[in-house]
């Protein structure tokens, strides 16, 4: 492996960590103006990280170890997921380093510490949020498995290189097993994320909080870990959505060109990604909590029901 | 030296354990215990991993019949189980050294059947005839059950060891049936005269079936699971350790030797695959589900036994499917994945079962629902323990996540298969697998965050004590390899490359190396490839790098009370319990889990006014109620029936045994 497609990695893993707040930013902004606010800016979340790491630590008398652990562990498996997630290079040496099972299970780390974070301090919304956040959890990771398996069948592969470019090298054609992935990915997509329909991340109200619940307790630069974490994992779903079913633009070659191209076109469609976002949050309620399991199920049965439409009418034809 | 010699050492280790047990008293009994224990543990790794390296090698010892001597042998698959049982085994010893001081005294029948029970186990893997295994099955079987029954002062206790001599004996009786009928087709006990038998496809099937279900039973693999969550959690500590790391994984061993290796040498029919691979999906998601729904920590641990058990048969279902379809490359992926997983169970369940015992120690309790906070009072058990955790939910970079990927890999790589519920079964297959890993995470979250987080919730947790050295060291060697095998896979795999090369004639070690020793890439790097030194590696940088830039000088931290939505009156019953974690998943599951809810409400005063809110939930194994106990129900019937014939007089046994030659004749003529 050569130092400038090493660094080239490194720095497009940069780009997307720096950039998701800015994303969360455009979230929340255009939330605003469709409610006919103006909101506070694209630059606002970075603004609230940047405060909240100066500010100083109050942790709970009885917080352990695991409580000012969490966050660190939750922001680095997280990186480390995002760094495998190209949104502007496809060839990348250490995209060798975890394949899409491997990236769905450097998130689902980050997720447990989390949930023992929420459980650390002994109240009984940590436990709520942590029971709430596994549970829905263990439904929308194998609904994401599923979708992610329709595409590497179709590429023999889970290495998110070569899918990337199987998908660009073959014609285009009507597959409906993508359609399912396709819908699938995006309602697991949201639930991971916690967005509404599946949860609420401005709620202020601690009885119908998820991921907000398991995060109560932190303050200061933990607070800014978790929340950076969080802003990383959405641009990330968004870049993998990206990635997996519309990856032309992104650039095979390490040109200076095709990079920039690379950027504009992920830029365009994490901006128009984010603003579908904003509609959906804007138009739909959030879910009852015992109907996010329907939810999430249907997305599974939508997966699964994609990987049998590839099996059935795709191979062999 | 020669492998043989080191698995001979190891089993006289473990008669010298036996023996001094048996005469010595008092402190040195439980030191000479642990010490042959320990050595016989140390013998039977280096045993396993000579004979991974070596040749096969083998010994006819002259005891057992007159006619036939016992034969013993290490080949690829027997040594790997010899490491599997040292590996664990060492462990244990040092631990018990610890834990049983509190048996001093009265451990007698604990520290003889013991070392019996480890030499049933040795004794099975080594077998090279039917006469031997056999054998030795039985002795396992036996000492194991007069382990689960060691505190028979308790109903509980006696119930469990029933029900499993019961299951075993069972089982031992559909393997002696797979062994007759390979007796039939081979002439001879031998398993090398059972190996060069040709058997006819009918007969080869009838094997496969009984030998399923007998190792079945005895690995606990759903429906035939219902001694396990029963006699787990009764025995002492140490052996719940040796019974779910071990003795589960030599009902697997036995399963691969008779499917694989003496039924027609690795020729498999096609629906044998599916059956194992439905078996497996079934006890992963069953197992798990029905983990998430107790609060007695280690009948929980012995639900995802099954669980586990149910991973390892996917990876040798799909083997088997693929091996029958042509695909050796991907059968010998998947036995692979099984086997990586039978060695990382040995080891995280081992652990588990070892912190299990630390905690009851500690805490005096198996209920969950008292404990709490123990990560302040035991803070290394605890941090054994959220290694094991981690291992067992398959997250990287630890064992678990290797094995299952390796498992993923082969599901997905599986090309089109027969007809179309073939096709359906591997994608479904993979999909419970995630299923179950998703939900393991769930439910090791809730084991430790409900006993080593949070306050504690009885008197007992707040004033519990870390363990002794020993215990630490004990726990500390399986987390170590936890970590060790889910780091350098590439190291292991080809380790393992003989047993496929045995069993289906293929080689993996070459792909497995391609790419450096840094990345795992099973078939070719473009397909899929998981480093998990470069992720640890990057992932130590980044938190690195973010405590450096976070923690400049003089930052302090400051301690306050926590949120309480303004009630000053927080006390440690209002923390979640284990019941109410899994709430919403007994709700989600309803229908397979069938809670039995009740809530009592006391309306003294008016019927506005609730006084007192009492909610009970029971979640029962409904394997057990729907099958086990009218299976029960109606060999008693029956029993009653034949006895009430037994009862009558002279002229009704004539009657019976002149039916009975007239039956004859009608049938031999």
């Amino acid at each position: 492996m050569s130092g400038t497609s090493l660094f080239l990695q490194i720095a497009q893993a940069v780009v997307l960590v720096l950039f998701a707040p800015i994303a969360a930013g455009v979230v929340s902004t255009a939330k605003a103006r469709l409610q006919n606010r103006r909101g506070a800016g694209v630059l606002q979340p970075w603004r609230n990280l940047i405060k909240l790491f100066g500010k100083q630590v109050v942790l709970a008398e009885n917080a352990s170890w695991i409580f000012r652990f969490a966050p660190y562990v939750v922001f680095t498996a997280t990186i480390m997921a995002a760094s495998c997630v190209p949104p502007l290079l496809v060839h990348t040496p250490l995209s060798l380093t975890a394949d899409v099972i491997a990236l769905v299970a450097l998130l689902a780390l980050a997720r447990f510490f989390l949930a023992l974070a929420g459980m650390d301090i002994g109240t009984a919304f940590g436990g709520m949020g942590a029971s709430r956040e596994m549970t829905f959890s263990a439904l929308a990771e194998p609904a994401m498995l599923m979708s992610v398996f329709v595409l590497s069948i179709g590429a023999q592969s889970t290495n998110l290189t070569t899918m990337i470019s199987h998908t660009l090298n073959t014609p285009i054609v009507l597959q409906p097993s993508l359609a399912f992935a396709l819908v699938a990915m995006l309602m697991v997509a949201v639930a991971e994320n916690g967005r509404i329909p599946v949860d609420n991340p401005t709620t202020h109200l601690e009885l119908t909080m998820i991921h907000e619940a398991m995060i109560l307790e932190y303050s200061g630069r933990h607070l800014a870990l978790m929340e950076w974490a969080a802003m990383i994992k959405l641009t990330l779903f968004a870049t993998l959505i990206i990635d997996l079913f519309l990856p032309w633009g992104i650039s095979i070659d390490a040109s200076l060109a095709g990079v920039a191209m690379g950027l504009v076109a992920w830029l365009l469609k994490l901006i128009g990604f984010l603003l579908g976002l904003s509609l959906v949050e804007t138009y739909l309620a959030k879910l009852r909590l015992f109907e996010v399991p329907e939810f999430l199920s249907t997305a599974f049965v939508i997966a699964f029901l994609g990987l049998l439409t590839h099996y059935m009418l795709e191979i062999g034809t | 030296m020669n492998a043989m010699t080191l698995a001979a050492g190891s089993g006289i280790a473990a008669l010298a354990a036996a023996a001094g047990a048996g005469l010595l008293r008092g402190h040195l009994q439980r030191s000479a215990l642990c010490l042959f224990l320990g050595i016989s543990g140390l013998l039977s790794a280096s045993a396993g991993l000579v004979g991974l390296l070596t040749s096969t090698a083998s010994l006819i010892l002259p005891l057992g019949l007159p006619w036939l001597p016992m034969h013993f042998r290490i080949d690829g698959l027997a040594a790997f189980f010899l490491l599997v049982i040292g590996a664990l085994l060492v462990p244990v010893a040092i631990y018990s050294q610890g834990y049983l001081k509190g048996y001093q005294g009265r451990m007698d029948a604990l520290a003889v059947f013991l070392p019996l029970f480890v030499i049933g186990m040795q004794g099975v893997v080594l077998a090279n005839d039917a006469f031997a295994f056999m054998l030795f099955w039985e002795l396992m079987s036996i000492s194991s059950y007069f382990l689960v029954t060691f505190e028979h002062e308790n109903l509980e206790n006696r119930k469990a060891g029933f029900i499993y001599l019961l299951m075993a004996h069972l089982a031992g009786l559909l393997i002696l049936g797979a062994f007759a009928v390979l007796y039939a087709s081979g002439g001879s006990f031998e398993f090398s005269a059972m190996r060069a038998a040709d058997i006819s496809s009918f007969w080869a099937s009838v094997a496969f079936l009984l030998a399923a279900f007998g190792f079945g039973t005895k690995a606990g693999a759903v429906p035939m699971h219902g001694w396990l969550p029963d006699a787990h959690p009764v025995a002492p500590s140490n052996v719940s350790a040796l019974m779910s790391g071990i003795m589960l994984k030599v009902a697997i061993f036995g399963f691969v030797r008779v499917t694989w290796d003496l039924i027609g040498s690795g020729d498999f029919q096609w629906w044998w695959g599916a059956v194992v691979l439905a078996a497996g999906a079934s006890s992963a998601v069953f197992g798990v589900l029905f983990a998430l729904q107790q609060h007695d920590l280690k009948r929980l641990l012995a639900y995802h036994s099954i669980e586990n058990i149910g991973i390892i048969l996917i990876g040798l279902g799909l083997s088997m499917l693929l091996a029958h379809f042509g695909h050796p490359m991907l059968a010998a992926l998947g036995l692979i994945a099984g086997l990586y997983h039978t060695i990382n169970h040995a080891l995280f369940k081992g652990l588990l079962f070892m912190g299990a015992g630390a905690v009851l120690h500690a805490a005096g309790t198996r209920d969950m629902e008292s404990m709490g906070g123990l990560v302040h009072r035991m803070p290394a058990t605890a941090l054994f323990f959220l290694i094991a955790s981690i291992s067992i939910s398959a997250l990287p970079p630890f064992n678990g996540f290797v094995s299952e990927w390796l498992t993923f890999q082969t599901a997905l790589m599986s090309p089109q298969l027969g007809g179309a519920l073939l096709t359906a079964i591997v994608p479904f297959s993979a999909a419970m697998l995630a299923l179950a890993g998703a939900l393991a995470a769930a439910c090791f979250v809730k084991v430790f965050g409900i006993v080593f987080l949070g306050h504690a919730r009885s008197e007992a947790a707040a004033s519990a004590h870390e363990v002794d050295a020993w215990m630490k060291v004990g726990m500390a060697i399986p987390a170590f390899f936890c970590l060790l095998l889910g780091l350098l896979p590439v190291l292991f795999v080809p380790l393992l490359d003989v047993i496929p090369r045995n069993l289906l004639d293929v080689s993996l070690a070459a792909h497995v190396h391609e790419h450096g020793w840094l990345w795992l890439s099973p078939v070719d790097v473009s397909h899929a490839s998981y480093s998990a030194p470069v992720a640890l590696a990057g992932m130590l940088t980044i938190g690195g790098l973010a405590f450096w830039w976070l923690h400049p000088k003089g930052s302090t931290v400051r301690r306050g009370s926590i949120w309480s939505c303004g009630n000053p009156h927080l006390n440690a019953r209002m923390q979640y319990t284990a019941t109410s974690f899994s709430q919403p998943l007994r709700r989600i599951f309803g229908g397979i889990l069938q809670p039995d809810e009740h809530a009592h409400i006391e309306r003294p005063a008016h019927k506005l006014l609730s006084q007192k809110v009492r909610h009970a939930v029971h979640v029962a194994d409904p394997v057990v109620n729907r099958l086990h106990r009218p299976l029960a129900d109606a060999v008693l019937t029956l029993a009653h029936a034949v006895q009430k014939e037994h009862q009558r007089g002279i002229h009704a046994y004539l009657a019976w045994t002149f039916a009975t030659v007239l039956v004859l004749l009608a049938v031999f003529t």
